[in-house]
């Protein structure tokens, strides 16, 4: 297998931009990608684009107002993981020869509002079952009665996301907020607040992965790993199927996370720097005990030691994750990628990880789709 | 005012002694699913056969939903969780006709109901089946 190289990511910022077309967002992150890994047409053979909402041929459409159309482009949907499938297939098409350069970008505009998702059959939204968040908060209050984490940890743990944000411009929230502002916003399904949550929005993302180093100072792609989740263990990761089942089973994000990790030969004690889904709060600390970052049912406890902040051994989430940043779906995993290359490469600022060489991104979603990538610098 | 319809078909059934849920059984690994499906979606055999489940479980997760979710046209706030199936153990996600948080803890008793959601343009009620405290049902 050859190697796989970082030489170009991008961003358009997450947030709200009513006067831009998900195409125009798209166009913006793909040429700053494009630029820093010098190619135009002709300097990549393949294109993934991750999208949930764009509808028909959305990575076509952004390939197309660059004149960069022609290679084969492939959409991937896989809910909050899809730009995280997308670098996946774009990094085994390199590892295997099959191609020497790609384009993964990914783009999203979601609506205002609770998210709306065909994942649930018209049926269930009549009847009230497509709640979002209450399977959040079904999934929060699980983890809050089989270990000790309270609602202060959750508080916690937006504080400290938003904190990470300020420094980060490209993220929708950029003010720090108090522990007892979290625990005052609006209770939007028990025992999740609003402040607790992230906010579904727009913005795009773009990375450029080659067999060969670029000039920028080279980020390697030890693993990309995807998983979906297994018969009964359905309610983990938030999304109902037919019927329900307390297995022991592993999680996708534990299984994405052993597959990548022994991949990368690297454990979570070689991680510098972290990004993982914190669609909520809850969520964050789930998947830090998911990830090994902290013991099993050890997360409220990590939380309070101050784990993952700025300055601890393992900082997670810098970007200011989720919370600060919002999501949107399609985006979201590229946009991770794109802060660990900068923060491998010693270009993330104010929110730059002392010394990371070895980071770790993680999303997890609907379907339900969980990701795991590992990158190192050099 | 017509007769009631289901907010969807084979989901649940009357029944003199109160509802049921219709799950299905499947025929190789015995587990039961909801909503019912001729394949079990745990082992992948097929000849599921549905059977009516309940009408008793006992509350495992909950929480109230007070702002309104796409496609919803019933009462706000609602009570949403997941109660699981005296004797079988199937766990169900589902609506709970209690509303305040105070009056809900782990394994209190449930009993299925079907109450009205909302009413068709036309004036049709639309049914769907929740669960409510033992005693309250």
């Amino acid at each position: 297998m050859r190697p796989v190289y970082v030489t170009g990511v991008g961003l358009h910022a997450f947030g709200r931009f009513p006067d831009a077309s998900l195409t125009a967002l798209g166009m913006v992150a793909v040429q700053r990608a494009l630029a820093e890994a010098a190619i135009g047409r002709g300097g990549f053979q393949a294109a993934f684009c991750g999208s949930v909402y764009g509808g028909v041929a959305t990575g076509h459409k952004v390939l197309t107002a660059l004149g960069l159309s022609g290679v084969p482009t492939v959409n991937v949907e896989a809910g909050c993981a899809s730009g995280g499938a997308a670098l996946a297939l774009a990094s085994a098409q390199i590892a295997s020869g099959a191609c020497d350069t790609a384009l993964v970008f990914g783009l999203e505009k979601m609506p205002r509002g609770m998210i709306r998702s065909s994942f649930f059959e018209p049926w269930r939204e009549e009847a009230g079952l497509a709640a979002t968040p209450a399977y959040f908060a079904l999934r929060a209050q699980r983890l809050m009665r089989e270990s000790d984490v309270r609602a202060e940890d959750l508080a916690a743990v937006s504080v400290q996301n938003h904190l990470h944000g300020v420094h980060n411009p490209y993220a929708m929230y950029r003010k720090p907020i108090g522990a007892e502002a979290v625990l005052a916003s609006a209770l939007v399904c028990d025992p999740l607040r609003l402040l607790m949550l992230c906010a579904p929005n727009e913005g795009a993302a773009a990375v450029v992965l080659s067999s060969r180093p670029g000039d920028a100072p080279p980020v390697r792609v030890l693993a990309a790993v995807l998983r979906s989740h297994l018969p009964g263990s359905v309610l983990g990761e938030h999304t109902p199927l037919a019927g329900l089942a307390d297995d022991a089973s592993p999680t996708p994000s534990e299984m994405a996370a052993c597959v990548a990790y022994e991949a990368a030969g690297v454990g979570p004690a070689d991680l510098h720097v972290v990004e993982l889904q914190d669609t909520d709060a809850a969520r964050h600390i789930l998947s830090a005990e998911e990830l090994g970052l902290c013991p099993r049912g050890g997360g409220g406890a990590w939380v309070r030691g101050g784990g993952g902040s700025m300055g601890s051994r393992l900082p997670v989430n810098p970007s200011g994750g989720l919370l600060s940043k919002g999501e949107p779906l399609g985006a979201s995993a590229l946009g991770q990628i794109v802060e660990l290359a900068w923060q491998l490469r010693g270009a993330a600022g104010a929110r730059q990880v002392a010394d990371a060489r070895v980071g770790l991104a993680h999303t997890v979603g609907r379907g339900a789709n969980a990701c795991v990538v590992v990158l190192r610098a050099g | 005012m017509s007769d009631a319809r289901p907010v969807a078909p084979d989901l649940f059934v009357a029944a003199s002694d109160g509802a049921r849920l219709l799950a299905g059984r499947c025929r190789s690994c015995a587990r039961h699913h909801f909503p019912a499906s001729p394949v079990c979606p745990y082992c992948g055999a097929d000849g599921a056969a549905a059977e009516p489940v309940g009408p008793t479980g006992r509350l495992w997760l909950w929480t109230v939903v007070t702002t309104r979710p796409p496609g919803y046209r019933g009462t706000l706030p609602y009570g949403f969780g997941v109660v699981e199936l005296d004797r079988i153990g199937l766990r169900v996600v589902t609506r709970l006709t209690e509303t305040r948080l105070g009056h809900l803890h782990a394994g209190q008793p449930m009993r299925l109901v079907v109450e009205t959601l909302c009413a068709d343009d036309d004036g049709t009620p639309v049914e769907a089946w929740a669960f409510a405290p033992e005693g309250e049902a």
